[in-house]
């Protein structure tokens, strides 16, 4: 700093050039993780296409999200949580509280818009909630906080409901799940509208910085003068909302709801974001990644399907594809560090 | 040095106060209870409410390592129900087998699950949230798989296995005894070796561990590797008990264990958690699930009130240790 200041202005031969972006490069443009994703994904789409020779019709491969599109509203707030440093694994119960109290709104009397906009109140309120908690008790860890409410929300409905399912919604809520415009299924054009919005959010907005920022020092973030608990709330307050949509699509693809929905559906969702290429310990991660894990993690779910392998098995290729996915992060981040300590 | 020694006085004497809280509320609660139902406080109620406890208190005592050290482990509701799938299968197969050798086969494939969790959280720093959530479904699905979504009923048990559960040692039941027995081990490990402080020095300040030293890394392994131990004797424990293996067995226990845990003062954010608060807290549990039924409270309000109590304990925690921390300031500034 102080040799920099003695030199005079006009002293060219000592002119340093300070760029925020990035020089571009071929080899670092191909080696970015979503082209290991795309790959990964059309040696996906080829598998399935030779287990069904109808997977590659296009009406098939247009409607086959819709059967796992659901959870995937969820990704892109669960994206934002880790980023934070944090995970939420009540978002599944957040999903059947909101369905169920929808689906007993509505069979009380309610009309069915106003039952819709109770389901996505009360996920608003069971994120805020969480997010309440975290900003209130700063001792609490995220994982304490996140694992009462999994078992509060998820016993509420049990409270609510027993054993029992609710349903009989009228015939126009199915379009949610299963309509479609100009051959396209809602559920797709929905999907992809919240993508736009998130990743504008995420990677236009200062409040994306905010995020980013949070994820790597969230202490420097509160003496630079970011809100943080602010930004903490509407990030959880955004995931139970979005938990809620999630509940939304799924009760219209049912057509009914019972307290025991969407279990294991944080697995699922976590694991999409992980294989995303956002790091767990924070701070990294594009918006690209999730959404092409959302499409791997779906069509693979569906493949497997396909070749008659039975939802445990499933189970355990999500659960492994998991852990192996934050393996490579942390291999991949280290000997990065390792290479620029160097 | 004397005001070091106030405080530590003054923290020392909260933690009691917490047991003693603990303890008051549970003797409230068992004279409601029985004041609303007369067979609660009956021996063989009691008997049984012990007996049930029984593997819960095993379970806790792994699962307080393992909070200790910081971490978390969600897999082993999926660990007992894959260790009690085995060993009924094998069970079934070999009626002639030893109920020990039984227990200890469960035991060690629990301790294989825990020592891949020990790895990836141990050595390559996963978050142990995320490694025991890959655990539990990879573990659950395996069960599946293992079993072919079949069940092992109680007729394809052998007597001398069902004898787990119900024959008596000291006196007690098998499965008091047993808990006993870990209880007095895992008081002697924890409190009186070096392995065992360690543990708790890892968990208070890991920076400063392995400044001074210590094997961090094993240590966490350790524990990861018990808690799995302890889950696969639970295992084996919970099909003798109920005379059945099923697939999906013991789902989402591992939010009741931890729930005991929290409610025995065990701290998740490390370092904090004694045996006899743990003692505390897994009773009060199993009293939680086995008398509301009997003041008829639906099967259905229990994960709704077992959640709530978790939740207000650790805020209870808090906001007492906030207030220990404000007075203890206070005296230091007079």
């Amino acid at each position: 700093m102080s040799d920099l200041a003695g030199k005079t202005p006009n002293d060219t031969s000592q002119r340093v050039t300070i760029s925020i972006e990035r020089s571009w490069s071929w080899k670092e443009f191909f080696l970015q993780w979503e082209w290991l994703l795309v790959v990964v994904l059309l040696l996906v789409i080829a598998v399935n296409s030779l287990i069904s020779p109808y997977f590659l019709t296009w009406q098939t491969f247009i409607s086959t999200p819709s059967t796992f599109l659901d959870k995937a509203f969820i990704v892109f707030p669960m994206m934002f949580v880790i980023i934070l440093g944090r995970i939420d694994i009540s978002v599944a119960s957040t999903v059947a509280l909101s369905a169920v109290i929808m689906a007993i709104a509505y069979n009380a009397g309610l009309p069915m818009p106003l039952a819709i906009v109770l389901c996505l109140l009360v996920g608003t309120v069971g994120g805020a909630i969480n997010g309440l908690l975290m900003v209130k008790f700063k001792e609490l860890s995220f994982v304490i906080v996140t694992l009462s409410t999994m078992i509060i929300y998820r016993g509420i409905a049990y409270i609510i409901l027993g054993d029992r399912a609710s349903g009989g919604f009228p015939r126009w809520f199915s379009f949610f799940g299963w309509g479609s415009v100009l051959g396209v299924p809602f559920i797709v054009l929905s999907f992809v509208a919240a993508a736009v919005f998130f990743g504008f959010l995420l990677h236009r907005t200062s409040f994306g910085r905010m995020v980013y920022g949070m994820g790597f020092n969230q202490t420097t973030c509160r003496y630079s003068g970011i809100k943080v608990d602010r930004v903490t709330m509407i990030v959880f307050t955004l995931t139970g909302l979005m938990a809620a949509v999630t509940a939304v699509f799924l009760t219209s693809r049912m057509g009914s709801t019972r307290p025991n929905v969407a279990m294991g559906y944080e697995l699922e969702v976590i694991a999409m974001v992980a294989l995303g290429g956002v790091s767990t310990s924070g701070g990294i991660g594009r918006i690209g990644g999730p959404i092409l894990a959302v499409f791997i993690i779906g069509f693979l779910s569906y493949g497997m399907g396909l070749a008659n392998l039975q939802a445990p098995v499933v189970l355990v290729v999500i659960g492994s594809l998991l852990i192996i996915s934050v393996l490579s992060m942390k291999v991949r981040f280290r000997s990065r560090r390792e290479k620029s300590a160097m | 040095m004397k005001d070091k020694h106030r405080r530590d006085r003054s923290t020392a004497f909260s933690e009691n106060m917490r047991e003693l809280g603990l303890l008051i509320f549970i003797v409230a609660l068992g004279l409601v209870i029985q004041l609303r139902n007369p067979a609660f406080l009956t021996a063989s109620n009691l008997n049984s409410l012990l007996t049930n406890t029984s593997i819960l208190a095993v379970l806790a005592v792994g699962m307080m390592m393992v909070l200790v050290t910081r971490g978390i482990d969600l897999s082993i509701g999926s660990i007992i129900a894959f260790t009690g799938m085995v060993t009924a299968i094998t069970v079934a197969r070999f009626p002639g087998m030893s109920p020990l050798l039984a227990l200890a086969q469960g035991s060690a494939m629990g301790m294989v699950f825990g020592m891949v969790t020990g790895i990836l959280v141990a050595r390559f720093d996963v978050l142990p949230i995320i490694a025991t959530l890959g655990m539990m479904n990879i573990v659950r699905g395996l069960t599946y798989v293992v079993s072919g979504g079949r069940w092992v009923s109680s007729y394809q048990m052998s007597a001398g296995f069902k004898a787990i559960a119900t024959g008596r040692l000291f006196g007690f039941n098998n499965l008091i005894a047993i808990a006993v027995i870990v209880y007095i081990a895992a008081a002697y490990f924890l409190n009186h070796t070096r392995t065992g402080r360690q543990i708790y020095a890892v968990g208070s300040n890991p920076e400063a561990a392995l400044v001074s030293g210590l094997p961090k890394r094993r240590l966490i392994f350790l524990a990861y590797t018990i808690m799995g131990a302890l889950a696969g004797l639970a295992g084996v424990l919970w099909v003798a008990r109920f005379a059945s293996a099923q697939g999906d067995t013991a789902t989402g226990y591992e939010l009741q264990v931890i729930a005991a845990c929290i409610l025995g003062g065990v701290s998740i954010s490390g370092g904090v958690g004694k045996l006899s608060g743990l003692i505390l807290g897994t009773i009060l549990f199993g009293i939680l699930s086995n008398a509301l039924p009997l003041v008829n409270v639906s099967p259905f309000w229990q994960q709704g009130i077992q959640g709530a109590t978790v939740l207000a304990a650790v805020i209870t925690n808090v906001l007492v240790r906030r207030n220990t921390e404000r007075t203890a300031l206070r005296r230091r500034a007079i």
